[in-house]
């Protein structure tokens, strides 16, 4: 069993509910860090325990806090986005509706490090009944003196309020999300200035995802040096994984960064191997923006080594043979999927999430899916494929927010590493109405020449 | 005026904006559309938006804009049951696709459409986070996962019945 | 390279610490603040990027249409580092040692390229019809820019045309979502009643229930509008802006400066429009009155020729320094009239100004002209 920080108390009847929490430790961490240490001391024990943002971007949560600007008079805020919206990631959705408790106290001990007095969840609208939920354990923190005024008498003052959102994708983009707050459309900001120095009503602003504030518990209740020695390397702590598509075993679980791509598929402990024997074609393993990689490139690096379930490993190879640990939303394929289709179906989905502010994630996102369909409906050229990739690189870097890498992206690694399913699709349109290209050979070892010893 | 909000909502309204600092209770624009397309019929009238909007202080406009940008808000009247069926990646990994044709040939209707009763409406949306429990659909406040032909009966039977 | 502004900004050196910046291997000094387009600017000519959608007299405008992304080669002297991504110039301020490639940099011009093509993806391109050409940003910026042929296949995104009030038309398929109108709206009217509805590539500049814009300066959004979605219903088709000869004109007026340009035939008004400055900004916004009401030259005292100092087409009616042909046509063709296939008089007083062209609602149709001989 890997050990775990977030879900360890997971199993526990009635750990929803305030007086179970509390009674298995709940809120220790909370009266630790208010009682008997600084908010300075907070951030550094975060500093010190390498957590890095768990809503995709990967950045040092530590550092990120502190880049907060704290001019006098001026309100701080935290927000936490909870607006878990990327296909193939529902950790956050499962925290909140399980633990709801883990993450009231680490906003509590995240908003105390900070100095803000007020803090907002943002939440999809579409979790609708989640709000209830945590309104509940709100109303029993405060019941028990966790939150409200002069909060276990140390004169810290803390008000956590629920925001539904109402169904837009950008808004988990941090400034969008702000916008949306609010009461706007969910349009991201142009940057500078960054939140930090003008976020919510133009204060000062942190906005960390449900997961990395869930994080700060075991943080503060272990210390930041004990929690940097779970996982590897740069990669701290454990992570929420949330597998799906074609597994036995779709779920969230809390992996010690430290366990191969190929366990977590394939161990009964996680995914369970993938139903009815069928054989692994691909996976996206962060989530649907990350680049999807074909079997032989997802269980092993370019350079033959296995590939871990960490932040370097993922990446290793950069995009060219490489992917991302993004958000943590693990998406497998079987041998019988069609990576066309599955492309074309994200790329309707950035097109419907595109706020439509700037030109190019306007305008692209639209044209990459009317070029995808073309191509899955046996409508596709050869030179559509080149368009594609030139439409895509023309998005990539030139938008507003990321959502543009974000939509650019899964197709630029479709065409990369499938390339000749596309072609199959365009050569053989009848035949691709009917069957799928297959396993292919997306699964055989990868050539030596990839490897140094061709040297 | 003919919509209004009732007694109980109307405080619910005053305990929205007090979530914000004073003078911010543009912030409430979200939550309290979500309040009056409850209240209004499931869906956002421009007469509802213009009531929002006044209570809330600010321009017709403003509300508009936030009104159509958000996939959840219905700025036409919809089914008394409305199907959101998740139709992205990994729900289509799982089979979604066969799922909506069974839901258009069951009931008659295609996407977008409503019943000629008035009680369904059938919509395809984008992910809606539950990848691991696919295929699903919202319906109302809840989630519907796992979807098959037989839950799919079950659930319009139990619309149905709850209808009558 | 020397530069204007530079005087200006001599005496303020002294006191403040001016911040130094390559542009294109042009160096220049600007205040802390500055943006990268404005110091841009300040050197001129071909080193200033193209701006869609930012506009320096409305505040939160930019950012959005992306043809003004340049390449930050070097952040500062304190932090070399190049940004990694290419920045929008119109909200990305200089750093003290910033270098910044605009035309020199391929990748620029490549990236600019594609935001080209992404702009015209949808558009109609229905510049012989349409009131802006002439003087549409966006017909410049794809001469310049753009390629001469489109890859988009599909059917392009359309809208009705509204109106919006009695002189205002929105022709939404033309709009690239610039945000200028709604800025407009906000910031110079009392209250804003059009905005952007809906999402992604179905956003449109609306008004949701046909309201009619009705504000003392709404007509400003015309002037704003980079390209032919706000026209001026009082001028629509009524003539193209290469016939008129504009004028700075001014008139008395207790809601404005009463400063504008008139754009004559003639003696008539087509058309009132504020002043724009080389980079097609309004000078001083307008009241409605005298754009749409003020169309009689004896409401106005004229200033002397507009000079539209652009590369437009505008100035091709009005040739400077060009020698017209000393030869008649009679004498080119050794005393041979010209054959005429018709006289256009014949059928129609179109160019017989009796009738007054800007007084015809709507455009100007042949039922409009009596038939002077029975020629049909």
């Amino acid at each position: 069993m890997g050990r775990k920080l977030l879900l360890d108390k997971a199993h526990i009847e009635g750990i929803r509910y305030y007086d179970t929490y509390r009674n298995n430790g709940g809120y220790a961490a909370a009266e630790k860090a208010l009682k008997s240490m600084s908010p300075e001391l907070v951030i550094e024990e975060v500093k010190k325990s390498g957590l890095r943002g768990r809503g995709g971007a990967g950045f040092p949560t530590g550092l990120k806090w502190s880049f907060l600007a704290k001019p006098e008079g001026v309100p701080r805020y935290l927000v936490c986005n909870a607006d878990e919206s990327e296909p193939g990631t529902f950790k956050d959705r499962y925290l909140m509706e399980f633990l709801p408790h883990l993450l009231i106290e680490g906003l509590l001990i995240s908003s105390f490090a900070l100095g803000a007095n007020c803090t907002y969840i943002y939440i999809r609208g579409e979790y609708a009944w989640i709000p209830d939920i945590l309104e509940e354990a709100i109303n029993d923190a405060k019941k028990n003196n966790w939150l409200g005024k002069n909060i276990q008498g140390t004169g810290y003052d803390l008000e956590i309020y629920v925001q539904r959102g109402a169904g837009a994708y950008i808004c988990g983009e941090e400034t969008a999300l702000i916008e949306s707050l609010e009461g706007k459309r969910g349009n991201p900001r142009i940057k500078p200035p960054f939140p930090a120095v003008k976020g919510l009503w133009q204060s000062p602003t942190v906005v960390n995802n449900v997961e990395t504030l869930a994080a700060v518990v075991p943080i503060i209740n272990i210390g930041g040096d004990e929690y940097a020695k779970y996982g590897t390397g740069k990669s701290t702590g454990t992570k929420l994984i949330s597998a799906c598509g074609n597994i036995n075993k779709p779920g969230v679980y809390e992996i010690d960064m430290n366990i191969s791509v190929e366990e977590f598929i394939y161990s009964d402990e996680f995914c369970g191997g993938i139903p009815n024997g069928k054989r692994l074609k691909a996976c996206i393993p962060g989530g649907s923006s990350v680049p999807i990689l074909p079997a032989n490139l997802l269980l092993k690096t370019a350079k033959g080594e296995p590939r871990m379930m960490t932040y370097e490993s993922l990446n290793d190879g950069g995009f060219a043979t490489g992917s991302m640990m993004g958000s943590g939303g693990f998406i497998v394929l079987d041998e019988d999927q069609c990576v066309v289709r599955h492309t074309m179906s994200l790329a309707r989905f950035y097109h419907h999430e595109s706020c439509g502010q700037c030109s190019p994630c306007r305008e692209g996102t639209g044209w990459m899916k009317k070029v995808l369909l073309n191509i899955e409906n046996g409508k596709g050229k050869m030179t559509d494929i080149d368009l594609l990739w030139d439409i895509q690189r023309k998005i990539e870097g030139n938008t507003i927010c990321p959502l543009g890498d974000a939509a650019a992206w899964p197709v630029a690694a479709a065409i990369r590493h499938f390339r000749d399913e596309f072609e199959w699709h365009v050569t053989h349109p009848e035949e691709a109405m009917i069957r799928n290209f297959g396993l292919a050979h997306y699964a055989d070892p990868l050539p030596v020449v990839a490897t140094a010893a061709a040297v | 005026m003919a919509v209004q909000f009732s007694e109980e909502n109307l405080n619910k309204v005053k305990e929205i904006i007090a979530r914000y600092p004073e003078g911010k209770q543009k912030s409430a624009l979200l939550p309290v559309l979500h309040l009056a397309q409850e209240s209004f019929g499931g869906w956002l009238s421009a007469e509802s938006m213009d009531y929002v909007a006044s209570l809330l202080q600010i321009e017709p406009i403003e509300v508009y804009e936030v009104a159509t940008f958000y996939s959840m808000y219905n700025l036409k009247p919809v089914g008394k049951y409305l199907f959101e069926v998740c139709h992205t990646g990994p729900c289509m990994l799982n089979g979604s696709d066969n799922i909506i044709d069974y839901i258009k040939e069951t009931l008659g209707i295609s996407n977008g459409e409503t019943t000629t009763d008035g009680l369904f409406t059938l919509k395809t949306v984008e992910c809606l986070g539950a990848c691991g429990y696919a295929p699903m659909m919202q319906l109302g406040k809840h989630f519907r996962e796992h979807l098959t032909k037989a839950k799919v009966d079950e659930i319009i039977a139990e619309c149905r019945s709850k209808a009558n | 390279m020397a530069f204007r502004g530079m005087q200006s900004f001599r005496t303020m050196a002294e006191e403040k610490k001016l911040f130094k910046v390559k542009i294109d291997n042009i160096t220049v000094e600007v205040e802390p603040g500055t943006t990268i387009l404005n110091a841009a600017r300040l050197i001129g000519g071909d080193v200033v990027p193209p701006a869609m959608c930012y506009y320096s007299k409305l505040q939160g405008s930019g950012g959005k249409c992306r043809t003004c992304l340049v390449k930050v080669s070097k952040g500062s002297d304190a932090d070399p580092r190049p940004m990694p991504k290419l920045v929008a110039s119109c909200r990305t301020t200089v750093m003290d040692g910033m270098e910044v490639g605009n035309i020199t940099s391929p990748e620029v011009l490549d990236a600019r390229k594609g935001v080209v093509e992404f702009l015209l993806l949808n558009h109609p391109l229905d510049c012989p019809v349409c009131d802006q050409a002439g003087e549409c940003d966006l017909q410049d910026l794809s001469y310049e820019h753009g390629v001469s042929a489109t890859r988009y296949e599909f059917k392009r995104r359309t809208f009705d045309k509204i109106d919006i009030g009695d002189h205002i038309k929105l022709h939404m398929t033309r709009c690239i979502l610039c945000y200028r109108c709604v800025f407009t709206a906000d910031q110079l009217t009392n209250k804003r009643e059009h905005g952007i509805l809906g999402r992604g590539d179905a956003s449109e500049i609306s008004t949701y229930i046909q309201n009619s814009l009705d504000n003392d300066f709404i007509g400003n959004v015309i002037d704003v509008c980079p390209v032919g979605a706000l026209t001026d219903r009082t001028a629509r088709f009524k003539n193209r802006v290469w016939f008129l000869k504009p004028v700075d004109a001014k008139c008395e007026c207790t809601k404005c400066s009463g400063k504008a340009v008139l754009w004559l035939r003639g003696d008539e008004i087509f058309r009132v429009t504020a002043r724009k400055d080389k980079y097609g900004e309004v000078e001083e916004f307008i009241c409605d009155t005298c754009r749409f009401e003020r169309k009689d030259p004896k409401d106005w005292t004229v200033e002397g020729p507009r000079k539209v100092s652009r590369h437009s087409v505008i100035s091709q009616g009005h040739y400077v320094g060009v020698h017209k042909p000393d030869e008649t046509i009679a004498k080119v063709m050794d005393g041979r009239a010209p054959k005429l296939l018709m006289d256009i008089h014949d059928i129609s007083e179109v160019n017989m100004p009796a009738v007054d062209l800007s007084k015809i609602d709507g455009p100007a149709h042949s039922n409009d002209f009596p038939k002077s001989n029975g020629v049909q």
